[in-house]
């Protein structure tokens, strides 16, 4: 099982809903976030583009923070779900540094956090809070290994990219355009 | 967890000492469902915005709210809130709410307050109503509101005997199109609109920047129809994030929609694109619309909207092909430029020709739940109303007008001296930041006898206010039901998920106890709101009990059709029965029959069109300070394009004051953002900042209000509507002058 999330950037009206829902769901004090939206434009008026990216923790599959991480706090749940044991934590931010994705922060209660995939949910057979609660359904989450899965048969049949992916961590955040 | 346990817990946690061995007992007597009622969720209806999407208040183990999502059932939000609605927490937590009654002790804009009882409050209220109604008569009472509370005081203030009552939402948002579309299908739209967006082949948007404003549904349903591939259309002279996701986006001159409406109309028409059957069997008045329209060519319409003509014709093309499952949206928020209702005639008329009234894709006839009211006696007939004050004006509309009411609060020499206002209750709704030309609407308040605010939150008109009645968020009360039109009717419940904080009420609390000391008790039959609910909903075959369970309830009749038969005859709540292409009443009023184009004023060089709009995590000026929302924008920036910025010398973020065509300077500073999604003749700006009240700790001074700088107000003179986008601004780079 490999779960992975792709986001419709062509859907996505960069609303921040999926930012709010997390922040809600996981108790992510005011002033933090695991999740964040990205607006990019290109070109001059009226020859435009603009991209919204609903961005988070992109779970690698090589994951930099995990390896980096002394205590082993920051570990994989089956899945590949990147998670960090706040207990086991001791807030050195090695994994901060780590993360080409910037998408970890430190708690004001001293350990780093991050976005879980809504792990608590997922076991429930729940999607994460930010993919239900998207207004435009921008959002899939779903196994990888599974070629039934909504996520498969969405990167099957649409263009995708990944961010940085000359950093090699083989992220599992897929953006499609 | 065993139910027994889950209980004993739940007593634990709810303050075990606290619950008697009776009410432990009717605890073990509940049904699951109501266990989950208590100590779960509990259903509620948004009140951030008037979409009013139903969702449930989820109360974690310690009694606190914990989160808020969407009821699946609901047709405004599908089971999914928008970033509002998930953030409403924020308002029930917001630390700045109103705690307790105020009783102004200074002069009007001093601001001085003492804190007041519940009974010192309405003793004083009481007092100045009665002072009022004897001096000037009940009539120069007015109620200006918005959202669940005005209903009560509605009801207070019709009971007592006047009938100059008006929502903002009305002559600064709505009003242009209710009256265009009421003149043209017989009806206006509503809320939500019957738009079938979801199945349409081509949506056209006009200025109607969907995805910041996040009518929710609606974001959904465009979001549905680009899955399956449907062409968008959007005319604006910004780069909205809807353009963004537009096959055609036409940056449109700012203040020349309607020629663009027209020369589209003139290219369906002559190449004879439009629903011939449909425009024979159902529309009156085409000839003459045929007629009219020969002059409107795509080359006239070039030179005014700098749209080309091959642009012109290829979109009016796009439109044609997927009639009838085609949308030209309506949009919500009319009043531009004072020709409002023409343009939304224009508007309505296109729709019309294209055939999509009741097709799929297009309008569908909407359904709304029947539930009966408990019967009162009539209200008494105010001798006169906010009408009479106009001059025999705006006979096409039947709303009140915030903006008349206002001028009938300011006395002037020819004003006749028995229709005065003299006293307002201000309901939910800002007005400072709400009514287009602040001074005037602070004029008016300094010549007021009596101002009551009722709100929850300190917003500028409490600081007006003679008495401030704070009322409990949404998430701390019952309301009324939510009987909304849309595919299916439909009602939803709004039930408190925990006690109201601090020293606030329901306003249907504040009414009543009003009405009972006003000696109305007539209008107010029931004890508390649970009774009145529990009664509405027994007469339509349910109950307070159910809907606690399940929050909203379809209620569809069978009968009800979603579309007409393509090709039949419908039915229109004309005089004619059909669309009135060309309109016979609005020429009786003398206006034009046939939309027109007029050329409206441009700015000065070195001033540029104030265009103001929405961002997707705030409701207007009311979530200004919701702590969750402030988390995501905590202030507006100045839209600038490049080339603009080169001339001014302009930095990204750098702090500027605004100044307007009167020589208005804003209060506040913004800063500015330097983006090529904006044209080079004018600035944008969200609605909603700049809070000017001190109270208000995570918004005060934070962003400049558009609607300071909104002083030339350009009336639409056939509904009174208030047209905001004709005023311009230049930069004060010296924010400290």
């Amino acid at each position: 099982m490999r779960y992975a999330m792709a986001i419709d950037t062509l859907k996505c009206v960069g609303c921040s809903d999926c930012v709010v829902a997390c922040q809600t769901e996981n108790n992510v004090p005011i002033g933090y976030c695991r999740d964040w939206v990205v607006e990019v434009t290109e070109g001059t008026y009226p020859q435009l583009a603009l991209e919204n990216r609903s961005e988070r923790c992109c779970h690698c599959e090589n994951a930099a923070c995990v390896r980096c991480c002394p205590t082993g706090a920051s570990h994989k749940e089956e899945g590949g779900i990147v998670v960090v044991t706040h207990e086991k934590c001791i807030g050195c931010a090695a994994c901060i540094q780590s993360c080409p994705y910037d998408a970890r922060y430190t708690h004001p209660d001293g350990y780093v956090d991050k976005c879980t995939f809504c792990l608590h949910r997922v076991n429930e057979g729940l999607k994460p809070a930010c993919v239900s609660v998207c207004p435009t359904k921008c959002m899939y989450f779903g196994d990888l290994d599974n070629p039934e899965s909504e996520i498969s048969k969405v990167l099957k049949n649409r263009k995708w990219k990944l961010l940085i992916p000359e950093a090699g961590t083989d992220p599992k955040l897929y953006f499609l355009v | 967890m065993q139910r027994r346990e889950f209980l004993k817990i739940s007593a634990l946690l709810t303050g075990g000492l606290a619950i008697s061995g009776t009410i432990f007992e009717e605890l073990l007597a509940m049904s699951d469902e109501d266990l989950k009622a208590k100590f779960g969720v509990y259903p509620t209806y948004c009140e951030i915005c008037f979409w009013q999407c139903a969702g449930w208040t989820h109360v974690n183990k310690d009694g606190v709210i914990q989160k808020i999502t969407g009821n699946d059932k609901d047709p405004h939000c599908n089971g999914r809130l928008c970033p509002r609605g998930t953030g409403g927490i924020g308002s029930y937590f917001d630390k700045d709410r109103l705690k307790t009654p105020l009783i102004r002790v200074n002069e009007r804009g001093q601001q001085k307050f003492r804190e007041a009882s519940w009974e010192e409050a309405f003793d004083l209220i009481e007092k100045k109503m009665k002072d009022i109604s004897v001096k000037y008569g009940p009539e120069s009472i007015a109620l200006f509101h918005h959202g669940s509370g005005g209903k009560y005081f509605t009801n207070l203030v019709k009971a007592f005997g006047s009938d100059n009552i008006a929502k903002p939402s009305f002559a600064q948002c709505m009003g242009p199109r209710e009256v265009a579309f009421a003149n043209t299908f017989g009806t206006g739209l509503s809320s939500p609109e019957p738009l079938d967006i979801r199945d349409s082949k081509c949506l056209v948007l006009i200025g109607s920047h969907l995805g910041e404003n996040m009518h929710n549904a609606q974001v959904q349903e465009m979001s549905d129809a680009i899955d399956k591939g449907a062409t968008i259309i959007t005319v604006d002279p910004r780069f909205s994030t809807a353009a963004s996701k537009s096959k055609h986006w036409l940056p449109i001159k700012p203040a020349t929609d309607i020629a663009l409406l027209l020369s589209w109309i003139n290219v369906i028409i002559n190449n004879e694109w439009y629903d011939k059957q449909f425009v024979e069997t159902n529309c009156d008045g085409f000839e003459q619309l045929k007629q009219h329209v020969q002059a409107f060519t795509p080359e006239w319409a070039y030179g005014i909207t700098t749209i080309k003509p091959e642009v012109i014709v290829k979109t009016a093309k796009e439109m044609h092909d997927a009639s009838p499952s085609v949308i030209i949206h309506p949009g919500r928020h009319t009043t531009w430029y004072g020709d409002d209702t023409q343009r939304l005639r224009a508007v309505a008329i296109l729709n019309a020709i294209l055939g999509n009234w009741g097709q799929r894709g297009g309008f569908y006839i909407p359904e709304k739940a029947e539930v009966p009211h408990f019967h009162l006696p009539e209200f008494p007939k105010p001798k006169w109303t906010w009408k009479d004050t106009t001059g025999g004006k705006y006979n096409l509309v039947d709303l009140g007008l915030s903006n008349a009411i206002v001028d009938a609060s300011i006395p002037t020499k020819d004003s006749d001296k028995t229709k005065q206002v003299k006293g307002w209750f201000v309901v939910g709704t800002n007005l400072i930041n709400t009514l287009p030309n602040t001074k005037r609407t602070l004029e008016a308040i300094q010549h007021l006898d009596l101002l009551v605010a009722v709100d929850t939150m300190p917003m500028e008109i409490t600081g007006w206010a003679d008495v401030v009645l704070p009322e409990c968020t949404y998430l701390e009360r019952f309301d009324s039901l939510r009987v909304s039109q849309n595919r299916e009717a439909n009602i939803s419940l709004r039930m408190p998920a925990v006690k109201p904080m601090y020293n606030t009420k329901p306003a249907w609390w504040m009414a009543r106890e009003l009405g009972l000391r006003l000696g109305l008790k007539a209008y107010f039959p029931f004890k508390t709101q649970e009774e009145e609910l529990d009664w509405e909903l027994k007469e339509i075959g349910s109950s307070l009990k159910e809907m606690k369970k399940e929050g909203v309830k379809i209620v569809s009749k069978p009968e009800h059709e979603l579309y007409i038969p393509k090709g039949s005859k419908f039915e229109f709540n004309t005089d004619s029965g059909k669309i009135q292409l060309y309109s016979a009443a609005i020429e009786a009023e003398g206006f034009s029959p046939l939309p027109v184009y007029t050329a409206h004023p441009e700015p000065e060089e070195g001033f540029y069109r104030l265009n103001y709009g929405r961002a997707p995590m705030h409701t207007f000026s009311r979530t200004a300070n919701n702590p969750n929302l402030t988390d995501l924008m905590d202030e507006n920036l100045l839209w600038v394009n490049p080339k603009i910025a080169k001339i001014w010398d302009l930095k990204e973020n750098q702090l500027v004051k605004l100044k307007n065509q009167d020589g208005v300077v804003s209060t506040f500073a913004i800063k500015v953002r330097i983006t090529e999604r904006i044209r080079h003749d004018s600035v944008y700006m969200v609605h909603g900042f700049g809070h000017a009240d001190a109270r208000l700790t995570q918004a005060f001074g934070r962003g400049v209000s558009d609607t300071e700088m909104i002083t030339n107000v350009m009336l639409d003179p056939i509904m009174g509507g208030t047209g905001m986008r004709g005023n311009f601004v230049t930069f004060v780079t010296d924010v400290n002058a």
